[in-house]
């Protein structure tokens, strides 16, 4: 128990110190970077209390998708030279105010929500008894997921869905004027089309592609 | 007491599977390139030692007595830190994988992921590496690897699911028991297909190598690496090459099992069955890098949204709608 109480607390300060150098750090990169290394400790916690379908897909997605794409945005900005000026510039310390107060409203919406929630009072003894009877975790999820919530599952679902095809019919231009490949016409060419034999006279030569 | 106990014993399980790897690698980069000499009418590494076998050797050697130069303008600690992150992630992906019933390091009940999340955390390497040198190169080639990375990793997870429909389970030693009677390489064998040329875009080899594009970027995210870390780079990739290998032989080819159940062959141990095979692939893997032209990075881009994505999509309803008809759903 003891090692698993060294770990668990290794992970969290990792986590919540991590958390604090995302909005501190002056590079921006290096606050993609301390998120990825939040992303991961918090997946090690999940991992910890025995979810490991929710630490691995923590892992797939956040870190190996969407902080990619991160940073990906975040290095063509080209931000290497542009610090945070937090404190000390003019024009940024004046927005600081609004931030704090939106902060503590989130924070204590978060307090609402948290000291509200209602456990089931077997939820853990539930818990544990599952993973007793040699059901997997992964496995537990997808029956829940797929039986009580499944109409609540399909819609987020959808609803990413229909998220993503406003991102592209947004950024989507149809542009006039540039070549294209296309490669059912060079696959479907044949050699009568292609190659044509002619009889050049000579001294006179011939047009070609006009 | 008790847990030093087991922190040494798991330590020499773990030097026990690691040093073995990190010797194949040496070795795997030599078959590497005879293959491709042979292939080209050429002789290839064959001076150091027995048919050049020590070539590897003597590479790294060389590599460790190169001074390791760290450009003036990189972001030093990212500059360090790029090729160490790949390496690590190279190896530790190795804890999962079976080599027989109860040979595997960590027997975890999510296996395929715990792979699956490793080689895609991969891409950090060489994103930090070509974000860090401060050069143009570097950063070309890491942009194009990220979104080539992230683009094949989806192909690649939708074939995992082909997979797991029909075992019903994501610990690696249940898909390989599943195997007993079929290998999925006949079942699956368009998956197959795009599970190797999705891998081989997912370690940058050729045709797909355009992050190091040697033509174009001189060595991509390498440009500003020398010395041992060069070296670290170099062999994170090997190590990643044979992982996706080690990958392709449990999910498709049946793993440690022997391909006839029959008397001379259940002798051989089903650890060298999997060495077989892992080989087998890798030979494909050395052919077409010696065969296939490089690709163009739209091509690269097209084939794998628009062709692997959707036929393995089409797959995953086939084989479920499959094995929902005829009842051979897998039950746990």
């Amino acid at each position: 128990m003891i090692a698993h109480a060294i770990f668990f607390y290794v992970f969290s300060v990792i986590a919540v110190v991590s958390a604090i150098m995302v909005t501190v750090s002056k590079n921006t990169v290096h606050s993609v970077f301390f998120l990825i290394l939040d992303f991961i400790s918090i997946s090690c916690l999940f991992i910890m209390i025995g979810a490991e379908f929710l630490g691995m897909i923590m892992l797939i997605v956040y870190v190996g998708a969407v902080a990619v794409l991160f940073l990906f945005v975040v290095m063509m900005l080209n931000v290497a030279q542009q610090k945070n000026q937090w404190f000390v510039s003019k024009d940024s310390s004046r927005h600081i105010p609004i931030g704090l107060l939106i902060s503590v409203i989130i924070f204590f919406e978060l307090i609402i929500v948290i000291g509200g929630w209602k456990y089931k009072p077997d939820l853990f003894n539930s818990a544990k008894s599952s993973l007793e009877n040699g059901v997997s975790n992964t496995h537990s999820l997808g029956q829940v997921l797929y039986t009580d919530y499944i109409h609540v599952f399909q819609i987020s679902g959808m609803i990413l869905l229909i998220a993503m095809i406003g991102a592209i019919v947004l950024t989507f231009r149809q542009r006039e004027g540039v070549k294209k490949q296309s490669y059912l016409k060079q696959i479907s060419r044949e050699r009568t089309e292609g190659v044509e034999v002619l009889e050049i006279a000579s001294n006179k030569g011939v047009k070609i592609d006009d | 007491m008790e847990y030093l106990n087991i922190i040494f014993q798991e330590s020499y399980k773990i030097l026990f599977l690691l040093v073995p790897v990190l010797v194949s690698v040496a070795m795997i980069v030599w078959l590497d390139r005879r293959v491709w000499a042979f292939v080209q009418k050429r002789q290839g590494p064959n001076v150091v030692g027995p048919f050049g076998l020590l070539q590897s050797l003597a590479d790294a050697l060389k590599y460790i007595f190169k001074e390791i130069i760290i450009p003036a303008s990189s972001n030093k600690v990212i500059f360090i830190l790029a090729p160490i992150i790949t390496m690590t992630l190279a190896l530790i992906a190795w804890a999962v994988i079976p080599f027989g019933v109860e040979k595997v390091l960590a027997d975890i009940n999510v296996g395929i992921l715990y792979i699956f999340a490793v080689s895609s955390l991969g891409v950090y390497g060489i994103i930090m590496g070509g974000w860090a040198s401060n050069s143009k190169y570097p950063f070309l080639g890491a942009i194009r690897s990220a979104a080539q990375m992230v683009s094949y990793e989806v192909s690649i997870g939708i074939i995992i699911i082909n997979v797991l429909l029909c075992v019903g389970s994501l610990n690696l030693n249940d898909i390989v028991v599943a195997q007993k009677e079929m290998w999925f390489v006949i079942p699956l064998f368009p998956m197959f297909v795009i599970f190797f040329i999705s891998a081989l875009a997912e370690t940058n080899r050729p045709p797909f190598d355009l992050p190091e594009a040697e033509a174009e970027l001189v060595a991509g995210y390498q440009t500003e690496y020398s010395g041992m870390m060069y070296a670290m780079f170099w062999l994170g990739e090997y190590a990643n090459i044979l992982l996706m290998c080690a990958l392709g032989s449990i999910l498709f080819l049946g793993g440690w099992l022997s391909p006839i159940d029959l008397y001379p062959f259940n002798l051989i141990p089903g650890a060298l069955w999997l060495i077989f095979k892992i080989l087998f692939l890798f030979i494909l893997f050395a052919l077409v890098k010696a065969i296939v032209p490089r690709y163009r990075y739209d091509q690269l881009m097209r084939l794998g949204w628009k062709i692997f994505l959707p036929l393995s999509l089409t797959y995953v309803v086939l084989t479920a709608s499959y094995l929902f008809y005829f009842n051979l759903l897998p039950t746990i």
